[in-house]
C-alpha cells in the first residue's frame, strides 16, 4: 500500500490525472481551483507534459478539443464563472465525441457570485452544460481520496464512452488537505487506444475527420440517437453512490460532495439520539443514482436533500422518487456551510412529521418570518 | 472520378489535381476565391510531402466543411477557436504540422483573442487568412475588414466608421508580436498574384517546419456572390478598392534582412 | 489514543495560521488518524484575518469546517472575541497574550495564555510564535505525542526551508514548557 499524503483537493486532483496519464492541461487562474493549475505548471514541464496558461476559458476549452482530437488524454480546470465560458467548447465537444475532464471547482454565482464553496452548478453540470441535446458524466467526491479516485475513472469512462467528464467538487473541497493514497502511476502502454483521433494518416488510411457539424438533418439526428443509445448505456452501468445507514432509516437526507460530509455528521447526532436517519450520497450526478432512491422509497418516510444552492439536485429527488414520499429541503447558498446542528434540526422535524422547504431567509428577514 | 487516360503515355500532364485536395465537390459559389486558395494550399501539401503528418483545422464561416476537401486528417473548430483548437493539436503532437483555415469575421471578429495569443505565442501553426470583407456564408453581413462605406445587409448605407469603426489590417496589427515568424498579405486575383500567393503559403508552412512560430497568410479574396458582382468585376473591386486598404506584402518575416521594422517600412512605402 | 479534536487557529494573515495547522494534521497523518485541514481562503488572506479549522478523528469526519471546537488558537483579539463562544464547554483556549492583551474570559473553558509573540521575538525565533503555541496545545491537550509532532514538522516545512525545522522545533519545545498564567 502506497504511503498517505497530505494533500489539498486541488493538488489531488491534479496528481491523480497525472497518474492517469494527462499529458496535457490548458486553464485559466481563477479562485478557488488556483492550486490545481499552479500543481499542474510545476508538474507537467518534469514528466515532458504541456502545462499551458490559455488566455481565456474560451480558449483553454478549445485548447482541449484540440489536444483530445489528437488522441491524447488532457483536461481543464476551472470555477463557475470560468465553467459558463467553457460551455460552448463543452457542446462541442459532446458534439465531436471526444473525451475529456473538466473540473469545476465550484464557488457562488450568479455572475461573479463569490468565492466561497457553493453547489450551485447543479443544473449546469447536469442539465445545460452547453447548447444542443447531450450530456456528459458529472461525479461529486466529497473526500480528498475520493478527488484522487474519481479523476482515474473519469478518464476511463470518457475513453469508454467517448464524452466528456465533469469533476463536480467546491471550494471547500478543492482547499481542504486529507489524507490521501495516490493511484499508482499509469504507464503510456495501459492507456486505451484512440483508432479516431488525428494523428496524421502518414500514408497508412485514408484521413479521419473530427468534426460536429452535420447539414444534413437526418444525418445530424442519426448522430444524436447513436450518442443517446451510448448515454443509455451509461445510465444503465454507471451510477454511483454511497449508502450511509440507510438499511433501516425512516428519513433519508440526499446529498453530494461538501454537503454531504455535513450531513454525515447530522446523521451521526441522530443515530446517537437514537433517531434513525440515513444519507444517500449521490457520487455520479449524472447518470444519477435513481436505482439507489428507488430502493430506498420502499424503506424510508421521507427524503430531504441539503445542498449548497437554492435546491437544484432536489428535482432529481423528486423525478426519481416520483410523488411517493415527501421530498423535502434544507438550504444555504454559495459560501454558506450549514452546520451539522441545523441540517439535524431540519432532519428532526420531517421525523417529526413535518414539510420542511426551508430556504435561506435574508438576515433581516430572519426574525420576521419565523 | 478516375483520373482521365491518356491515349498517348508521351503527354506530358500539366495540370492535375493535387493529392492533398479530395476528389469531391465544394460547395463554393462560381467565382469565389476560396477554390483557388485551397487549392494552393494542397498544392503546398503535396509540394513539401508532407500531407501524412498534417492535420487541418476548419473555420465557421463558408470554408467550415473544407474538411471534407483535404485528404489529410481534418477537425472544425467552433467560431474562432481555430488558433486554440490548433494549438491543442500542436502542442499534444509536436511533429504534427498544423494549419488552420480562416475566414475574416472567425478570424479577426470572434477568434481575434485566440488569433493574437496563438500569435504572441509563437504557437507552431501556420494561418490561412482570408479575408473577402464580409460575411459569406450567413449571406453578406460586415466584416471586421468591411471598407469605410462598404454596403452590406448590416451595413445598408455604407459601413460608418463613426457608428461602425474601422477595418482591421491583421498582418499590421500581428507584425508587432514577436511570437509572428511570417505575416504577408498576398491575392488570387490574377496569375502572377496566385504564384506569390502559393510561395508564400508555401513559406509559410516551411517556417513552421523550422518550428520558427506563427505564421499567417492573408489573403485578399473575393465573394461575387454576397458583393452583389460577376466574378470578373468583384476581382476589379477589389483591386480597385481592398488592395490600397490593404497593401500587399511581407509585413513580418524573421529571416528577412534588415528585421521586421525595415521590411514593414519597405511595405507602407510601396 | 488521543480523544477526537476539532480545532479552531485564527489570526492575522502572516501570522502562520496555516502552517501551525498543517504540523497538527501531519501529527495526525503520523500518527494513522483521520483528519481534515481547511484553511480560509480569498481576499482574507492578503493581510485580512486567516483562520483554519483543523480535525482530528478515528472516524471518517463529516464537515471539515469546525464550528464547535474543542481547542481555539487565537493569535489577535478579533480572531479571540470572534471564535470564543462557539468553543464547546469544558474545551481549551489558547491566546497570544501578546497580541490578545486583555480580553474577556468565559468561565466554562480552560484558558492558556502564552506571550508568544514575544517569546518568539525573546528567543530569536521571529515568527514562530505559532510553533509556540502548538506547542502549548500539544502539552494542553496531548492531541498527539512530542516525537510525532517534531516529526510532523519535519514533513510541514517546504524542502526550501528545511533548515528552518531545528527553530520550529526549539519553538514548540519553549510552548510545551510554557508554565500556564492567566491573562
Amino acid at each position: 500500500m502506497a504511503e498517505k499524503v497530505l494533500m489539498k483537493g486541488n493538488e489531488a486532483l491534479a496528481e491523480a490525472a497525472i497518474r492517469a496519464g494527462c499529458k496535457l492541461f490548458f486553464g485559466y487562474p481563477i479562485t478557488p481551483q488556483t492550486e490545481l493549475a499552479a500543481y499542474m505548471a510545476k508538474r507537467m514541464p518534469k514528466i515532458g507534459g504541456v502545462y499551458l496558461q490559455a488566455e481565456s476559458e474560451v480558449a483553454a476549452i478549445n485548447m482541449v478539443y484540440g489536444a483530445s482530437a489528437a488522441g491524447k488524454r488532457v483536461m481543464t480546470s476551472s470555477s463557475s464563472p470560468g465553467v459558463s465560458l467553457k460551455q460552448e467548447g463543452i457542446s462541442y465537444l459532446i458534439g465531436a465525441d471526444l473525451p475529456a475532464l473538466i473540473i469545476n471547482i465550484q464557488r457562488g454565482g450568479p455572475g461573479l457570485g463569490g468565492i466561497q464553496p457553493s453547489q450551485a452548478d447543479y443544473w449546469q453540470a447536469t442539465r445545460a452544460t452547453g447548447h444542443g441535446d447531450g450530456q456528459i458524466i458529472v461525479f461529486a467526491p466529497s473526500t480528498v481520496q475520493e478527488m484522487a479516485d474519481l479523476v482515474a475513472s473519469a478518464f476511463d469512462l470518457g475513453d469508454n464512452y467517448r464524452m466528456p467528464v465533469m469533476i463536480l467538487a467546491d471550494g471547500l473541497l478543492g482547499q481542504m488537505m486529507e489524507p490521501v493514497e495516490l493511484p499508482e502511476p499509469l504507464g503510456d502502454a495501459a492507456l486505451p487506444a484512440r483508432p479516431w483521433a488525428l494523428t496524421g494518416h502518414h500514408g497508412q488510411r485514408s484521413h479521419q475527420v473530427v468534426n460536429s457539424l452535420f447539414l444534413d438533418a437526418q444525418e445530424l439526428e442519426d448522430s444524436i440517437v447513436r450518442r443517446f443509445q451510448r448515454y443509455e448505456q451509461v445510465r444503465k452501468n454507471e451510477q454511483r453512490a454511497e449508502c450511509y445507514l440507510t438499511e433501516d432509516a425512516e428519513v433519508v437526507a440526499v446529498a453530494y460532495g461538501a454537503a454531504a460530509r455535513v450531513v454525515r455528521s447530522a446523521v451521526n447526532k441522530l443515530r446517537q439520539e437514537g433517531l434513525k436517519a440515513g444519507l444517500i450520497r449521490p457520487i455520479s450526478l449524472w447518470p444519477y443514482p435513481v436505482d439507489v432512491l428507488e430502493h430506498q422509497v420502499g424503506i424510508s418516510k421521507a427524503f430531504m436533500t441539503v445542498e449548497l444552492s437554492m435546491g437544484q439536485m432536489v428535482d432529481d429527488v423528486r423525478l426519481a422518487v416520483a410523488g411517493r414520499r415527501p421530498v423535502n429541503y434544507f438550504n444555504h447558498t454559495g459560501g454558506i456551510v450549514p452546520t451539522p446542528e441545523e441540517v439535524a434540526v431540519a432532519l428532526r422535524r420531517v421525523l417529526a412529521g413535518e414539510e420542511l422547504h426551508i430556504v435561506p431567509f435574508h438576515s433581516k428577514l430572519k426574525g420576521e418570518q419565523q | 472520378m478516375s483520373a482521365p487516360t491518356t491515349e498517348k503515355q508521351s503527354e506530358k500532364i500539366l495540370f492535375s489535381r493535387p493529392k492533398a485536395l479530395a476528389e469531391v465537390l465544394t460547395n463554393y459559389c462560381p467565382g469565389c476565391s476560396h477554390g483557388i486558395i485551397q487549392r494552393l494550399v494542397a498544392e503546398c501539401l503535396d509540394d513539401l510531402g508532407i500531407e501524412g503528418r498534417t492535420i487541418g483545422v476548419c473555420p465557421v464561416g463558408c470554408s467550415v466543411t473544407a474538411y471534407d476537401f483535404y485528404n489529410c486528417d481534418m477537425t472544425q473548430a467552433a467560431h474562432g477557436r481555430a488558433p486554440a483548437v490548433a494549438t491543442g493539436i500542436k502542442r499534444a503532437l509536436p511533429d504534427s504540422m498544423v494549419f488552420t483555415y480562416q475566414g475574416d469575421g472567425d478570424l479577426a471578429s470572434i477568434g481575434m483573442a485566440e488569433t493574437v495569443h496563438a500569435a504572441t505565442r509563437g504557437e507552431k501553426i501556420t494561418v490561412i487568412f482570408v479575408n473577402n470583407a464580409i460575411y459569406g456564408m450567413t449571406g453578406g453581413q460586415m466584416a471586421p475588414t468591411s471598407l469605410p462605406g462598404q454596403v452590406t445587409q448590416t451595413s445598408p448605407y455604407g459601413r460608418d466608421v463613426a457608428a461602425a469603426g474601422y477595418p482591421v489590417r491583421v498582418c499590421e496589427l500581428l507584425s508587432s508580436l514577436d511570437g509572428v515568424a511570417l505575416a504577408e498579405r498576398v491575392t488570387v486575383n490574377n496569375p502572377k498574384n496566385v504564384r506569390a500567393a502559393k510561395k508564400a503559403i508555401r513559406k509559410g508552412l516551411e517556417y513552421q517546419m523550422e518550428g520558427l512560430g506563427y505564421s499567417i497568410i492573408e489573403v485578399v479574396a473575393t465573394c461575387p456572390t454576397n458583393w452583389g458582382m460577376e466574378p470578373k468585376d468583384a476581382f476589379e473591386w477589389l483591386a480597385d478598392n481592398m488592395l490600397p486598404y490593404y497593401p500587399l506584402g511581407v509585413y513580418k518575416d524573421i529571416k528577412a534582412v534588415g528585421g521586421s521594422a525595415a521590411v514593414a517600412d519597405e511595405v507602407g512605402n510601396g | 489514543m488521543a480523544e477526537n479534536m476539532n480545532i479552531m487557529l485564527a489570526g492575522f494573515g502572516g501570522q502562520g495560521i496555516l502552517f501551525a495547522g498543517k504540523i497538527i494534521a501531519n501529527a495526525g497523518l503520523i500518527d494513522g488518524r483521520q483528519l481534515s485541514w481547511l484553511p480560509s481562503y480569498g481576499p482574507e488572506m492578503r493581510g485580512g484575518t486567516a483562520n483554519c479549522s483543523v480535525c482530528l478523528s478515528d472516524e471518517a469526519i463529516g464537515s471539515p469546517l469546525v464550528t464547535e471546537p474543542d481547542a481555539l488558537i487565537a493569535m489577535n483579539l478579533p480572531s479571540y472575541e470572534r471564535f470564543v463562544s462557539s468553543v464547546v464547554p469544558g474545551g481549551v483556549v489558547i491566546v497570544d497574550s501578546t497580541m490578545v492583551g486583555t480580553c474577556t474570559m468565559r468561565q466554562d473553558i480552560e484558558y492558556y495564555t502564552v506571550p508568544a509573540t514575544a517569546l518568539a521575538e525573546e528567543n530569536g525565533l521571529q515568527g514562530l510564535a505559532n510553533v509556540i503555541l502548538v506547542g502549548k496545545l500539544l502539552s494542553a491537550t496531548g492531541f498527539s505525542t512530542e516525537d510525532v509532532v517534531k516529526r510532523a514538522i519535519d514533513k510541514s516545512v517546504s524542502a526550501k526551508h528545511a533548515d528552518l525545522a531545528e527553530a520550529n522545533k526549539r519553538a514548540l519545545a519553549i510552548g510545551e514548557a510554557w508554565a500556564v498564567q492567566e491573562c
